[in-house]
């Protein structure tokens, strides 16, 4: 007996057909392959901005004024893009943020399974696909013509694109806060309103926060939009409700077709600025989701 | 049970006794109507966006009818024909997908199949890094680095198939840094990582218990992914796919600084081309009459396009995810 | 801790013919002849499983310790006891299931036909290929049932269309499945009810001419019925394979069971840890009627559990 089984096992435990082997190994190389496709752009997009970049940033270059588009790399700055773009995205983020938490809030508290909030919920999740240049039209239409260009009608364009982004990443971390907790106020005899504030929303704080500094990221990238609404100009305005204005990106826009090096030069610099408060924000967002999340079970 | 209630009575916080039957404090309603007002604006925004582009535009679609889908485009000869720009926008978009979606779903099954989990959280904070950098900075780095850099290997590539049937028509010359082809490129690393997040999310529904069942039986990882996995995240992915589409369709900037800025339309991928975001951007500046609505009108036509396929995307992914787990 | 019967010297039974040909790969015909019951020559072929001193752990958490015992052919042998006693994962050391979850360490031996079952060579697809499983939940791709129980077959290597429909047809009806489906075919495998997509699990595992059956409680998630035509199918196939069936039911234990194996769980105080068992192993009659540990009576008489 153990004579006719011993040898026959041999290669009943062995690898699989060669091919059949072949064939996996081959996927996963495929798809080692491919990740390596998605780091190599941004390597050389992360190192080209920085090294390209670094040698420009100072605090002259951070705060000076924008100087003609001939004018060496060394000299001006883009201290009036920077202050265009803090103030406009700080609009932007104000008012986007309550509103799309109230949205939220309506979806999540309110609205249930009902066909309206349904249909909110579906048309914001489509909505975040809209083209940004598309509401740069869209502000252009509704209010630029009506009232001029300003850095408060880029501020609407950005509060739209972000509108939905914040719904959307709200309404997650609202479901995520357990029912119990919501039970526990409304059997103290709570109004919702009351159980909302004082609960749901301190609870998902963190999440919300996140999603919303998330947004802000996007939005202070954002070229298309402004192109419409600020009308690029190379003057300071600190008045955001008139007049043309100026931010990071649209300098960035307005440098990179330019012939002269140093205007490309400073685009590189603007770029790098750009990236870096991207990724502060990114930074940020992560801190305080890993800090404040808190589900405890 | 009523004794309790009324001993009970003293204990209650302040605030006179409320009768049962009261209506809603006006506050609760009054917060209920603002959440409302505020769900309702994503609604409002949509239908105003598509009423105010159209009335600008309408100047444009009056004066030429279907000759909006005209092949010339010609602002000095007051000649507004888009088909050069839809050619151009479904060109590049075609070429990102082709481009982009094998690499982000390699990636996404990479990240649930192949990957520990430890390992599986910096690679997708790679993946978000790659979704942070804006448009303006890859449109930069793409018309003064890649574009140049990439040029000489097109040339290359046009001079070798110069004459050879189908090659020769789709990367023949003309060639250049900044067309048709560069632009695909650039949206292709742009859309990777919402086709890769959205990718893993439909996998990740697939249950350690189906994939299992193929395991069970077997399976290679490979034969696992197209037993188990695939069948139950076709859909989804295919919603993945969409978004991706629609993303690249309405990218802008990247696209406008790359394209080449030429409104042709040619088979050859290497040439300088253009699209329809590209063009409202570069021009919208010295644009009036019905040269301005007949670029508002494009918006429109790109607004209906993106909202169309971002409806039927939803959708899928919205149905598919449900269907995840049989 | 009780020692596994061992079934080697035991009574020794008039033979049949000499052991018969090992099961071949999916693409041929299975040309066993039917072995009457369990009257062999009690030799070592007879072992399918041969484990020793097998702890498995999940990291550094010891889930089953020290567990020895032998899987005879063509018997059904059950794994019972409370849950959390690790049957299921010594069930799934057998087919090397647990490679797939991370951190997941055996030591100890395990042999199957004599030839160590994690021995550095050995592939475990090659292994789950002669050892198969079905799962608590039916778990049936979403294809169609055709294309479910040609799955494993097709990844084997065949595509001869005729062979194919000739393998779908013979292991549904082993499943005691094929009238039922054998109109629509091609409609999906979600489509069925609990106990028929079960049973396609059965079919599909069925399909690769396995060695062994593994089930991990395959009945928990079906109404008594279809447990019943389950539990008949187990008692119709077993004579052509080995089945080790893990059952939180003691009644289907007696009722399809030739031995049976029973766990318990060790609490370890001082680091508040549990750790499986296996406390007694035996013919299931003299397990439920006659058991020789207290833990085990307590169990089968319903005291505990």
């Amino acid at each position: 007996m153990a004579a006719i089984t011993e040898p026959q096992l041999g290669p009943h435990l062995e690898e699989p057909a060669g091919w059949r082997r072949t064939k996996n190994r081959i996927a996963t190389i495929l798809m080692v392959l491919s990740f390596v496709l998605v780091i190599i752009p941004l390597g050389f997009v992360l190192y080209t901005v920085i090294a390209k970049g670094i040698s420009i940033i100072s605090w002259q270059f951070l705060t000076g004024p924008i100087p003609p588009q001939v004018a060496p790399a060394s000299e001006g700055g883009i201290g009036p893009a920077i202050l265009g773009t803090i103030e406009i995205t700080a609009v932007a983020a104000l008012m986007a943020v309550p509103l799309g938490v109230l949205g939220a809030i309506y979806l999540n508290e309110y609205g249930g399974k009902g066909v309206l909030a349904r249909l909110i919920g579906f048309f914001s999740d489509v909505m975040t696909g809209v083209p940004s240049i598309v509401m740069g039209l869209f502000l252009f239409s509704i209010w630029v013509l009506h009232f001029g260009f300003s850095g408060f009608a880029g501020a609407l364009a950005l509060a739209c694109l972000m509108l939905p982004v914040v719904i959307r990443s709200t309404d997650e971390m609202l479901k995520l806060v357990p029912n119990p907790l919501r039970e526990g106020s409304y059997a103290l005899g709570a109004t919702k309103a009351r159980v909302t504030m004082t609960v749901v929303l301190p609870t998902a704080i963190g999440g919300i926060v996140s999603g919303a500094l998330l947004a802000v990221a996007r939005a202070a990238g954002e070229t298309a939009p402004l192109l419409f609404t600020i009308l690029t100009v190379t003057a300071a305005n600190p008045n955001i409700f008139s007049g043309a204005n100026t931010a990071i990106p649209s300098q960035i826009f307005a440098n990179a077709t330019s012939p002269y090096v140093g205007a490309q030069g400073r685009a590189w610099g603007a770029a790098l600025t750009l990236i870096v408060i991207a990724f502060v924000l990114m930074i940020a967002a992560r801190i305080v989701t890993a800090r404040f999340t808190r589900f405890s079970r | 049970m009523s004794t309790v209630t009324q001993q009970a009575g003293p204990a209650v916080p302040a605030g006179p006794a409320r009768p049962l039957s009261e209506r809603r404090p006006l506050g609760d309603r009054t917060f209920q109507i603002i959440a409302l007002a505020s769900g309702l604006l994503v609604l409002v925004i949509l239908i105003l966006i598509a009423f105010s582009t159209t009335q600008q535009a309408s100047s444009w679609f009056t004066t030429e009818g279907w000759g909006i889908f005209g092949k010339v485009w010609n602002p000095a000869a007051n000649q507004f024909g888009a088909l050069s720009f839809i050619y151009g926008t479904a060109i590049t978009a075609a070429i990102a997908l082709i481009l982009a979606v094998p690499v982000s779903v390699g990636v996404a099954l990479l990240l649930t199949e192949v990957v520990p989990y430890r390992l599986a959280r910096p690679i997708v904070y790679v993946i978000d890094l790659l979704a942070v950098v804006p448009s303006v900075v890859w449109g930069l780095w793409g018309i003064l680095v890649f574009a140049p850099w990439i040029a000489h290997i097109y040339s290359d590539i046009g001079s070798a198939v110069t004459g050879v049937p189908v090659l020769g028509a789709l990367f023949g010359p003309p060639t250049g840094g900044a067309s048709f082809f560069t632009a695909g490129i650039i949206l292709a690393f742009m859309i990777t990582p919402i086709v890769t997040s959205l990718s893993r999310e439909v996998i990740a529904t697939v249950t350690a218990i189906d994939k299992e069942g193929a395991y069970a039986l077997g399976a290679t990882r490979l034969e696992m992914i197209t037993g188990a996995i695939w069948p139950h995240s076709k859909g989804g992915i295919t919603g993945a796919v969409l978004l991706g589409l629609g993303r690249a369709m309405g990218e802008t900037i990247a696209a406008a600084l790359v394209i080449g800025s030429s409104a042709t339309i040619t088979s050859h991928l290497f040439a300088p081309g253009y699209n329809m975001p590209s063009v409202i951007a570069n021009q919208f500046g010295e644009a009036s009459g019905e040269f301005r609505a007949a670029l508002i009108g494009l918006g429109v036509l790109l607004f209906v396009f993106t909202i169309i396929i971002n409806i039927i995307a939803r959708a899928i992914v919205g149905r598919s995810a449900e269907q995840g787990t049989a | 801790m009780e020692q596994p019967e061992q079934n080697i010297t035991a009574t020794p039974q008039p033979t049949e013919t000499a052991s018969p040909p090992l099961p071949t790969t999916a693409t041929e015909e299975r040309l066993l002849p039917e072995p009457t019951a369990q009257e062999r020559v009690p030799a070592l072929g007879d072992l399918v499983f041969d484990v020793e001193n097998v702890s498995c752990y999940y990291s550094a958490f010891r889930a089953v310790t020290d567990v020895s015992l032998a899987i005879h052919e063509n018997e059904i042998t059950a794994f019972i006891g409370p849950s959390g006693c690790g049957k299921t994962t010594v069930l799934r050391t057998l087919n090397r299931m647990n490679d797939l979850v991370p951190g997941a360490r055996v030591e100890g031996d395990i042999r199957y036909r004599g030839a160590s079952l994690y021995a550095k060579d050995v592939s475990p697809i090659a292994v789950r290929r002669r050892i198969g499983m079905v799962f608590q939940k039916p778990n049936p791709f979403p294809k169609s049932i055709y294309d479910n129980v040609a799955y494993g077959p097709r990844i084997n290597g065949e595509h001869n269309k005729r062979k194919l429909d000739e393998i779908v047809e013979h292991s549904l009806q082993q499943a005691a499945l094929w009238d039922e489906v054998k109109d629509r075919l091609n409609k999906s495998g979600l489509g069925l009810s609990g106990g028929q997509a079960q049973r396609l699990c059965i079919a599909r595992t069925l399909a690769v001419e396995p060695d062994v059956v593994l089930m991990d409680e395959p009945c928990s998630a079906l109404d008594p019925i279809a447990t019943g035509r389950i539990e008949d199918l187990m008692r119709e196939i077993k004579s052509r394979y080995t089945i080790v069936i893990v059952t939180h039911n003691m009644q289907q234990a007696t009722r399809v069971s030739d031995r049976t194996a029973f766990y318990s769980v060790l609490r370890n105080e001082e680091s508040d840890t549990r750790t499986g068992v296996l406390v007694e192993y035996g013919r299931t009659q003299q397990i439920f009627e006659d058991p020789h540990d207290e833990r085990t009576k307590a169990y089968v008489t319903g005291r505990m559990g």
